[in-house]
């Protein structure tokens, strides 16, 4: 660090130095300067000329370290760069420069806009819209800073006002100083740069170092307080050393002399003084006194006099930390941990025991009890869960027990009535049916019964759905019932999870039509029921006819339903041939096996939407001409239907939106004004603002085509 | 009253006009915010009218009933709150606005605008489907803010008849009601003696001013009601089965006893369609100028008023039809049959849309409501059911009647009205959305002949009854819908206003084929279409284009892409996929497992035979 120190204390003084010089060597008026510089400059050239006559093509870098009063455009030369100047490459940067992305970027946003409205509003573009923007706005309106024009603020422009023409000259004259002053500084430390000698560069730091010390001395004694500052400087530099990997033997160049070391005396020493060096920079300075560098030592000696274990305890005590403290005696309580029900005796012993060594064995005892403990009420929960619904089914069960009792009465008539497969089915069902009698708890199991594959229509589906009737009526609460509960409290939504659990349980017909609703009691009756006959008889009448009618109706149309299901199915194939390859003939059939291996079965279509809905038949064909006005392709970024669906959610009609909200919906893409000129979109349009030094910003913005040239100029330069 | 004002977005002050003109022309589309900054107040932006039923309901603790409208009373919505931005301004007085901003939406509001479903979960999506997906979103939220915010518009509020502490609003007759409203509202209550020309049917009107009715010897006559001024008498000379407005009420239809005839205003017969006979109920489809005909033969004819064509004639095979009514939600017929179903008819489709069995006995009326939730049937089995149309088509109550209500009829708001011979029943939900409970009757009235046509006034809290005795319009306060729609059914409009209205309409005429159960369904994408084409195409290129490209190993150097090293790679990959697959199944398969696993348990035992 010295070095760097050194270094940059000498390159101060030189800057002095020079600057002290300068006024001697260069006198910068401006009158006295024109003759001059003009002799310069053809001696200048004089002397390339000259250096570039021994053969190699000498190329120096053209810079301009004065400002020229004028620039012409004819006197671009392409001087240094070694190549020919064209006309393409001064316009390459307005052309295809890669800054125009930004711009790109701002039009694509100018494009992706849902309406663009033309001519462009360059205040539109231009206003603040987040809050943070406003916000910045707000604190450059209060300086007066310029908003839309990056030039000069009110004061600079009063002030530029102010100035004189004296005042003016003067000013650019330091200014023209200062910028001499710095290519002359530069100049210099390129010629320094390029002296290979190394002796002169040892000798150079060693100079530099010397001096920095001396420097440094001096400045303790002068400015104590400065030389501190200087000491902190150094310390960290230090720090930054040893976060480094500098001179610890990583570099390239330390390996290639680590593998020379072996027979080289150089290398070995060259190498040895890195490591000197390093331990040099990372060694720690030894400002502080002796005394309290000694209290240190002794308390790191006292420490390593205590014992590990003793430290171990410590920490316990402090903060335990479970996962680093599974010492060997808490083995046997983890065995009694997974005990569950033991859980609450260890915590009491473990009180009993020393504090000191239990305590984290305790907390971990503690933790695992309450997941268990934890898991025990899941369980719980489970199981009551699982009992609630039972109970319901059972309250269910006593509600509908009447209900039941007509309602199988009613399935046996049915039975009766078809005598094909009738007393399988009476068997089975009677099988069932006392079973849940007897033990309503079952009652859980009973879904999982119904459940049960069906059996491939041996069985008329007639009768299924009767018996499916009977089996459901236990747990399937008549909805008419269901309704009515709803309605005595209309607090309850319709549409509950409860439904929600029945859906795929098969409502039963029977019940929704058989069931007997409450009479309304209305107040006037109609005359002419109340003159023909009195209450009783009617009473009597109606239930006769309740009882007789109705029942030719639901079989009809479960008869109607099945034929509609057995419509809408997908037919099998039959592609047997009678007769191909076996005996063939009238009343020949073809044979079982034939059949089978022929028959290409009709894969299964989705469910139908009533498959548990007795009392409804819905049509599965498909509405042709409606589809007709379907979507059937999906546009571009979608890959999904339900993607695209989401988007055509929203009417757009006036029918359902308001006025406002119609227009927004519906504004066309794009919007000119009429009887205004659209002019082709300049970057300031989409919100690009390049400033005034715009070439600049380009060469800035324009890395690749600088890096290009620039490569070129530095290997002539490595050349040089 | 016809001069009156509507709350529609005509009544923006010119005065504002003026203003904003001077302004740098801003667009109409752009944020209200910048506009009403102006000064301006809005023109209230129209009133959603798909909507409109949604509104919650604020009955209020009245004991009469409250008119759903003061005609009459130019009324002005209340000017809106200015909107401003979000930092309090400071006016030239120094007061400060203590409510900056716009006035803050309540969230149920303007969820029932909604219209995308969030809780569906999408598959996985690109990031550039996503960001369309966002724009529709947003887009949608801020429709559903808007119209949210005109609902301040829709000022006036349906009154109910309230008992005083738990008296029976059932046993409120007529002439007390009359007697407790003003003057205009009691004039709505009339009775018209016609016992010559036998049971009457009637219709009013879509707007809710005229009134047709016909009687079942012949007698015909239009008139506009509210001023009692007759528009047309006439006998047809011919039994009179149904009657029914078309699109307006310079046209109406009546199913006379051979053939359908069609007349206007003034008692012109216009058309007379043999194509329809024996017609015994008539349905008109507004939005799309269908005229549904049930007839006697057993056939639903459905003729397109506005070309004059015939568009479908579909045989029941059910026998005689006469019952029949339209659901006003998705346009679908409902019939109803002597063997105790109700069939769903599409002109789009042969074959019923859905056959729903109701009652044992046949079915005598069908109703539904308004939104198309509810249907409520009566049968000969003398019930009355309350039907949820919503996919399941169960039924919500039921209650037996003393008779059999043979007519019924749904107002806008949800009330329903049953006719028993001479007894008419009304009965109200609660709520907006919920069915109407059958348990106590909202009013019950007797007339002095048997019903025999039934029907709620639009926008006027009116039930008009035909019965044999005649005409009788009874006040059912909270029937109707208070607020109308100016520009879709305006009782105020002029000559002009209308013929403009009917140029509209029939721009926008819906086809008769989009009927369907779900009008929904119209806005998603036909899958199966889509998959067909898919898979054409890719018979037609040979390959999948969106197939996922099989796994290529890249090339790599220094001798480390030999084939060898490459099937390696590609085996890798492949054993990969399989592993995330295999994987995959074995997690669905314990579910797969619990399921299976229960039937086991239940199979039942070979002792099971011996059980008796």
């Amino acid at each position: 660090m010295s070095t760097v120190r050194a270094a940059e204390s000498l390159l101060a003084l030189s800057r002095q130095e020079e600057l002290e010089d300068l006024p001697k060597d260069y006198p910068l008026s401006p009158s006295e300067d024109e003759g001059d510089i003009d002799g310069e400059r053809k001696h200048q050239k004089l002397l390339e000329a000259i250096s570039s006559l021994d053969g190699k093509n000498r190329w120096k870098l053209a810079e301009r370290s004065e400002a020229s009063l004028k620039v012409s455009e004819f006197n671009v030369t392409s001087e240094g760069s070694g190549e020919k100047l064209v006309l393409s490459d001064l316009l390459g940067p307005v052309k295809t420069s890669s800054s125009l992305a930004a711009v790109k970027k701002q039009l694509n946003r100018v494009r992706s806009k849902k309406t663009l409205e033309l001519p462009l509003n360059n205040e539109e573009v231009e206003r603040a819209r987040t809050p943070l923007e406003h916000e910045v706005f707000n604190i450059l309106h209060k300086n007066k800073q310029p908003v839309t024009d990056p030039l000069l603020t009110p004061v600079e422009k009063a002030s530029l006002k102010a100035m004189s023409l004296e005042e003016a000259k003067m000013r650019r004259a330091e200014l023209q100083r200062a910028r001499a002053l710095q290519s002359y500084y530069e100049a210099r430390a390129r010629r320094e740069k390029k002296i290979k000698s190394k002796k002169y560069h040892k000798v150079l730091k060693k100079e530099k170092a010397k001096k920095a010390l001396k420097d440094f001395e001096k400045l303790q004694k002068v400015n104590p307080t400065a030389a501190l500052e200087e000491l902190e400087k150094i310390e960290k530099a230090r720090m930054m050393e040893r976060m480094s990997l500098k001179h610890q033997n990583s570099g390239k160049w330390a390996k290639a002399k680590a593998i020379m070391a072996k027979y080289d005396l150089e290398a070995r020493q060259a190498m040895q003084e890195q490591l000197a060096r390093n331990k040099e920079l990372t060694q720690k300075l030894q400002a502080a006194s002796d005394s309290e560098e000694e209290k240190g030592s002794v308390e790191e000696e006292g420490e390593l006099l205590v014992p590990d274990t003793v430290n171990e305890i410590q920490r316990d005590a402090d903060g335990p930390n479970p996962w680093m403290l599974r010492n060997p005696f808490s083995g046997p309580k983890e065995a009694k941990v997974q005990d569950a029900e033991q859980l609450l005796e260890p915590v009491a012993h473990e009180a009993s025991e020393s504090k000191e060594e239990e305590r984290p064995g305790a907390k971990e005892d503690i933790l695992l009890n309450t997941f268990e403990e934890r898991r025990a009420l899941r369980k719980k929960s489970g199981l009551s869960q699982d009992a609630e619904p039972l109970r319901k089914q059972e309250s269910e069960d006593s509600s509908s027990q009447e209900v039941l009792s007509e309602l199988r009465a009613l399935s046996q008539k049915l039975n009766k009535a078809n005598q094909q497969s009738g007393k399988q089915n009476m068997t089975s069902l009677r099988t069932v049916l006392p079973v849940q009698r007897e033990e309503p708890t079952e009652a859980e199991e009973e879904p999982l019964l119904m459940q049960r594959p069906e059996r491939a229509h041996t069985m008329e589906e007639l009768e299924e759905l009767g018996k499916e009737g009977c089996f459901q009526n236990k747990e399937v609460p008549r909805p008419v019932v269901e309704g009515q509960q709803l309605e005595r409290n209309p607090h309850n939504l319709p549409g509950a999870p409860k439904e929600k659990k029945r859906k795929e349980q098969m409502i039963d017909l029977q019940n929704l039509l058989t069931t007997k609703s409450p009479s309304v009691k209305s107040l006037a009756v109609p005359t002419t029921v109340e003159e023909l006959e009195d209450e009783e008889e009617r009473h009597q009448k109606q239930m006769i006819k309740e009882a007789f009618a109705g029942d030719d109706v639901i079989r009809d149309f479960l008869k109607e339903k099945r034929e509609a299901v057995e419509a809408s199915k997908p037919k099998d194939v039959d592609l047997t041939l009678p007769g191909w390859g076996e005996w063939g003939g009238v009343g020949l059939k073809p044979s079982a096996k034939k059949r089978r291996r022929f028959l290409i079965k009709a894969p299964e279509g989705p469910p139908r939407k009533d498959k548990n809905l007795p009392n409804v038949i819905i049509n599965e064909k498909r509405n042709v001409h409606a589809a007709a006005h379907q979507v059937r392709v999906l546009p571009y970024p979608f890959t999904h239907h339900q993607q695209f669906e989401r988007t055509i959610q929203t009417p757009i009609g006036s029918t359902w939106n308001t006025q406002r909200a119609f227009q927004k919906l519906t504004t066309p893409r794009v919007v000119t004004k009429p009887g205004h000129i659209i002019k082709p979109i300049k970057a300031e349009d989409v919100g690009y603002r390049s400033s005034s030094r715009s070439d600049l910003s380009v060469v800035q913005r324009n890395p690749k085509q600088l890096s290009t040239r620039h490569k070129k100029q530095l290997k002539k330069n490595s050349v040089n | 009253m016809e001069t009156a004002s509507k709350p529609g977005r005509d009544v923006q002050p010119k005065k504002a006009r003026l203003q904003t003109k001077k302004k740098k022309p801003r667009r109409y589309w752009e944020k209200e915010a910048t506009l009403t900054a102006a000064g301006a107040s809005p023109g209230p932006p129209r009133n959603k009218k798909r909507n409109r039923e949604l509104r919650p309901q604020r009955p209020k603790n009245i004991n009469l009933p409250k008119k759903s409208r003061i005609p009459g009373k130019p009324q002005f919505p209340k000017k809106p709150r200015e909107q401003r931005n979000l930092e309090p301004q400071r006016n030239l007085s120094g007061a400060q606005d203590p409510f900056p901003g716009p006035a803050p939406i309540p969230e149920e509001v303007a969820r029932k605008f909604r219209r995308i479903d969030k809780s569906k979960k999408l598959p996985h999506s690109k990031s550039k489907t996503r960001s369309r997906l966002e724009v529709a979103e947003a887009e949608e939220e801020e429709i559903s803010i808007k119209a949210a915010r005109s609902e301040l518009l829709l000022a006036e509020e349906p009154g109910f008849l309230e008992g005083e502490d738990g008296e029976d609003t059932a046993k409120i007759c007529q002439a007390e009601i009359v007697e407790a409203v003003d003057i205009a509202s009691a004039a709505k209550h009339f009775d018209l003696n016609l016992r010559q020309f036998g049971p009457y049917r009637l219709n009013y009107s879509p707007v809710g001013r005229h009134l047709a009715f016909g009687g079942h010897r012949g007698h015909v006559a239009t008139l506009d009601w509210v001023t009692k001024r007759l528009m047309c008498e006439i006998n047809v000379m011919e039994a009179v089965r149904d009657i029914r407005f078309l699109h307006s009420e310079a046209l109406f239809a009546v199913a006379q006893n051979r053939w359908l005839h069609i007349y206007d205003n003034q008692g012109i017969e216009l058309h007379c369609i043999r194509r329809c006979d024996r017609v015994t109920r008539l349905e008109f489809l507004p939005f799309h100028f269908l005229l549904a005909t049930a007839s006697e033969t057993g056939f639903l004819t459905y003729l397109d008023v506005s070309v004059g064509k015939i568009v479908a004639a579909l045989n029941a095979r059910a026998g005689r039809l006469d019952v029949m009514t339209k659901n006003p939600y998705n346009a679908v017929i409902h019939l109803g049959h002597s063997n105790g179903t109700v069939s769903l008819w599409s002109p789009a489709m042969k074959e019923p849309l859905a056959k729903i069995l109701c009652h044992r006995g046949g079915v005598r009326a069908v109703a539904v409501d308004s939104t198309g939730t509810y249907m409520a049937t009566s049968g000969l089995d003398h019930q009355l059911k309350i039907f949820d149309l919503r996919g399941m088509f169960q039924p919500l109550s039921a209650r037996t009647l003393p008779q059999g209500a043979g007519h019924l009829a749904f107002s806008q708001r949800g009330l329903l009205a049953a006719g028993m011979s001479d007894v008419v029943n009304i009965w109200m939900g609660q709520g907006m959305a919920s069915p109407p409970s059958l348990e106590q009757p909202y009013l019950t009235h007797r007339l002095s002949g048997h019903v025999h046509g039934l029907h709620f006034c639009p926008f006027e809290d009116v039930l008009g009854l035909g019965h044999s005795g005649g005409i009788t319009s009874m006040l059912v306060p909270g029937a109707a819908e208070p607020n109308f729609d100016g520009l879709e059914n305006n009782p105020y409009r002029s000559q002009k206003q209308r013929q403009e209205w009917e140029v509209k309409a029939l721009l926008e005429k819906v086809p008769a084929e989009l009927i369907c159960l779900d009008p929904r369904a119209l806005a998603e994408v036909d899958v199966i279409s889509l998959e067909q084409e898919k898979k054409e195409r890719i018979e037609r290129l040979g390959y999948d284009p969106e197939a996922k490209a099989p796994f290529q190993p890249k090339p790599k150097q220094k001798g480390r892409s030999s084939t060898a090293s490459l099937v390696k790679r590609r085996r890798k990959v492949m054993d990969k996929e399989h592993r995330d697959k295999v994987r995959q199944s074995l997690e669905q398969q314990p579910q797969k497992q619990e399921k299976k696993a229960k039937p086991l348990k239940a199979r039942p035992s070979a002792l099971d035979r011996f059980v008796r």
